[in-house]
């Protein structure tokens, strides 16, 4: 313990020539006197101060139990662990205040676990804060160079193994491994690449509404398809949106419809022509409706807006019935229905693409044209 | 004071100071808050339109008129009270027997859990009443709210399209825009969900029988039943919000406890 008072660290500098001009911070209010010292004195390290467990062996053996009284915490959370992973059932619940019924077995495995794990780091973090030894050492810096005999002996051993393999004389061996380790290196990059996938081609910009399967390396042709309900898949007529309703909707063909069995429907790709076909179908009063184009796309006042963002693809499906906006859950962009659905709030920059409806032979809703515009957040080549 | 002003540079003096400062913001809130008149008269046993009719002139009449027609309030396009036509006994058995109405003031949207003011006899009068003036949803029969009929499975399917969107994926509630909120479903007896639905209470919109079937509320009904009974697998549910809750968790007594050992770690043994 002497050791410390003895050994400074940077003592070397001469601290006599400059004492007692450094104002400490302790000292109170100093009128400087405008001058810098030369140098600054090393304040060295502060004086080593001894632990309880150190000085009494009362307080050692005190320690000593805490440690052990920890580590044997540590034993009983692993023997409960153990006992309780084959005594509860998996089923079995249990109320616990702040929590509520929960599973029985997650929290009783999960407290002996912690218990056991927690008992091992306090106990070693608390046996060495109380009995390891703790007195304060610098060790110095020493240069990582090695000896110039040292280096100019590895240049030697390297320039030797070349000229005992001789691929400096054999120039052959040389360029056909360094093409062949080359070439070894397409693979892993093909791999990644390859695994990409098709290009979308023009996927993006068209959906389901364009008459079908609308995948990359698809062209669907046209046709009305009905507007069926989600998840149940049974069409739509005119006459059930009444004023304030809404009606999630999926195009024909998608889901499978329970009044026509034999009718088709996806197989494959489902969630993909799901995430662009969303619609929402809401009836207005058609004299709030302002824009021309919106009245004249929907069916007395049954318009279908596309459910899809137009900030990053979220389902914009929350409708207030009273003031007719539409919100977006993830970013709160609000699109206002009665004014074709532009944003009125958010980071959403572009209008819902609407839909254009009509009524069928049989009063069912269906679409009069696919979607105008591609649907959702912007992409690289949107036209 | 001096013993005061000599702490006023203890550790807890700020928390000490908060802690003061929002009892205080409280109990002013709490002193001003707008309280309901209490204009009940005395409880009426029989439900007829006369009776409902006298209860209405002196409990709702004042927003929404005296003929249920609806009060501007001549401040731009707010209204006092809006139009009851059309809106049936089931609105007046929503809006009153959850204690939404009549409401304590104006605000942004009625509350969702309220006091409920009037025996269910003379919300039934009010609610004949109504109903007399033009037609609207009805209460439904107990049959159609039973949610041991109901299939949860495919309410829940339901559910997922059609509410969560508003009412979150767990029927926790959720925001809409300018302080309006769709509110959490727990707690909501069988009737006013099925009424919710049929009515479309503010700014919910209606979902008619056309949109979901009685067998389609029905399972949604038993869908939410079975989610309030089941228990929490994952331990405490944190209100069931997702992500902002449970990294508010994490931040707090997550990181708060990396901390506190991490001081414990540093600081030397006695």
């Amino acid at each position: 313990m002497n050791e410390q008072e003895t050994h400074h660290p940077g003592a070397e500098v001469e601290p006599a020539s400059t004492h007692g001009t450094a104002v400490r911070l302790d000292e109170g209010h100093i009128v400087g006197t405008g001058g810098l010292p030369e140098r600054f004195t090393n304040p060295g390290l502060p004086a080593h101060v001894a632990r309880a467990a150190d000085l009494d062996e009362a307080a050692a053996a005190r320690a000593e139990k805490q440690v052990a009284t920890l580590f044997g915490l540590s034993i009983l959370g692993t023997l409960a662990f153990i006992v309780l992973y084959f005594a509860i059932d998996l089923d079995q619940t249990v109320f616990v205040p702040g929590i509520g019924v929960t599973n029985a077995s997650n929290l009783a495995l999960g407290t002996t676990m912690a218990l056991g794990m927690l008992g091992i780091g306090f106990g070693a973090v608390h046996w060495a804060k109380t009995l390891m030894p703790d007195e304060e050492a610098v060790e110095e810096r020493h240069p990582l160079r090695a000896t110039d005999e040292s280096r100019d002996r590895v240049v030697q051993v390297l320039a030797e193994g070349g000229e005992t393999s001789q691929i400096t004389r054999r120039p052959l061996i040389m360029y056909t491994m360094g093409g062949a380790l080359g070439l070894f290196a397409v693979p892993l990059v093909l791999q990644v690449a390859g695994s990409l996938g098709p290009m979308p081609q023009k996927s993006l910009s068209y959906t389901f509404w364009n008459g079908g399967p609308s995948g990359p390396g698809e062209e669907p042709e046209f046709r009305p398809l009905r507007l069926m309900r989600d998840p149940e898949g049974t069409p739509v007529k005119a006459e059930d949106v009444t004023i304030g309703s809404v009606f999630h909707i999926m195009p024909e063909g998608i889901l499978p419809n329970p009044d026509d069995p034999e009718a088709e429907y996806l197989e494959e790709h489902v969630l993909e022509e799901k995430a662009k076909a969303a619609v929402i179908l809401i009836r207005l009063e058609e004299n709030l409706i302002e824009s021309k184009k919106q009245r004249d796309w929907g069916h007395q006042g049954i318009v279908a807006y596309s459910k899809i963002c137009t900030h990053v693809g979220c389902p914009v499906g929350l409708y207030e019935q009273q003031t007719h906006h539409l919100l977006c859950p993830c970013h709160q962009s609000t699109f206002d229905v009665k004014q074709d659905c532009k944003v009125i709030f958010g980071p959403a920059k572009r209008p819902l693409p609407q839909l254009q409806i009509t009524v069928d032979d049989e009063g069912y809703l269906v679409s009069a044209a696919p979607f105008a515009e591609a649907v959702g957040p912007s992409f690289w080549e949107r036209g | 004071m001096n013993a005061l002003a000599a702490r006023r540079r203890h550790p807890a003096a700020i928390a000490v100071l908060l802690i003061l400062g929002l009892f205080l913001t409280g109990a002013v809130y709490a002193a001003f808050a707008p309280k309901p008149a209490d204009a009940t008269t005395k409880a009426l046993p029989a439900q007829t339109v006369e009776e409902g009719k006298e209860l209405f002139r002196a409990n709702c009449a004042s927003c929404h008129g005296l003929n249920a027609e609806g009060r501007e309030t001549g401040n731009g396009d707010k209204v006092a009270g809006p139009s009851l036509a059309g809106v049936g006994a089931g609105a007046v058995e929503f809006q009153m027997g959850t204690g939404r109405m009549p409401l304590a003031g104006p605000m942004v949207q009625a509350p969702s859990r309220g006091e409920v003011k009037f025996t269910q006899d003379e919300i039934d009068a009010i609610g004949t009443y109504v109903a007399s003036l033009s037609p609207g949803p009805e209460r439904p029969s107990a049959e159609a709210v039973d949610p041991t009929k109901g299939d949860p499975a495919k309410g829940g399917e339901l559910f997922r399209v059609n509410c969560a969107m508003c009412h979150n994926f767990a029927g926790a509630g959720g925001a809409l825009t300018r302080g309006k909120y769709a509110p959490a479903l727990g707690g909501t007896t069988d009737e006013h969900i099925y009424l919710a639905m049929t009515t479309g209470p503010q700014s919910m919109p209606v979902f008619n029988d056309t949109n979901l079937t009685p067998e389609s509320k029905r399972d949604i009904i038993a869908f939410l039943n079975t989610i309030e009974d089941s228990p929490n697998q994952g331990g405490m549910t944190l209100g069931s919000l997702g992500p902002v809750s449970e990294g508010l968790f994490a931040w707090v007594f997550g990181l708060g406890l990396l901390v506190a050992c991490a001081v414990w770690l540093g600081s030397k043994s006695a």
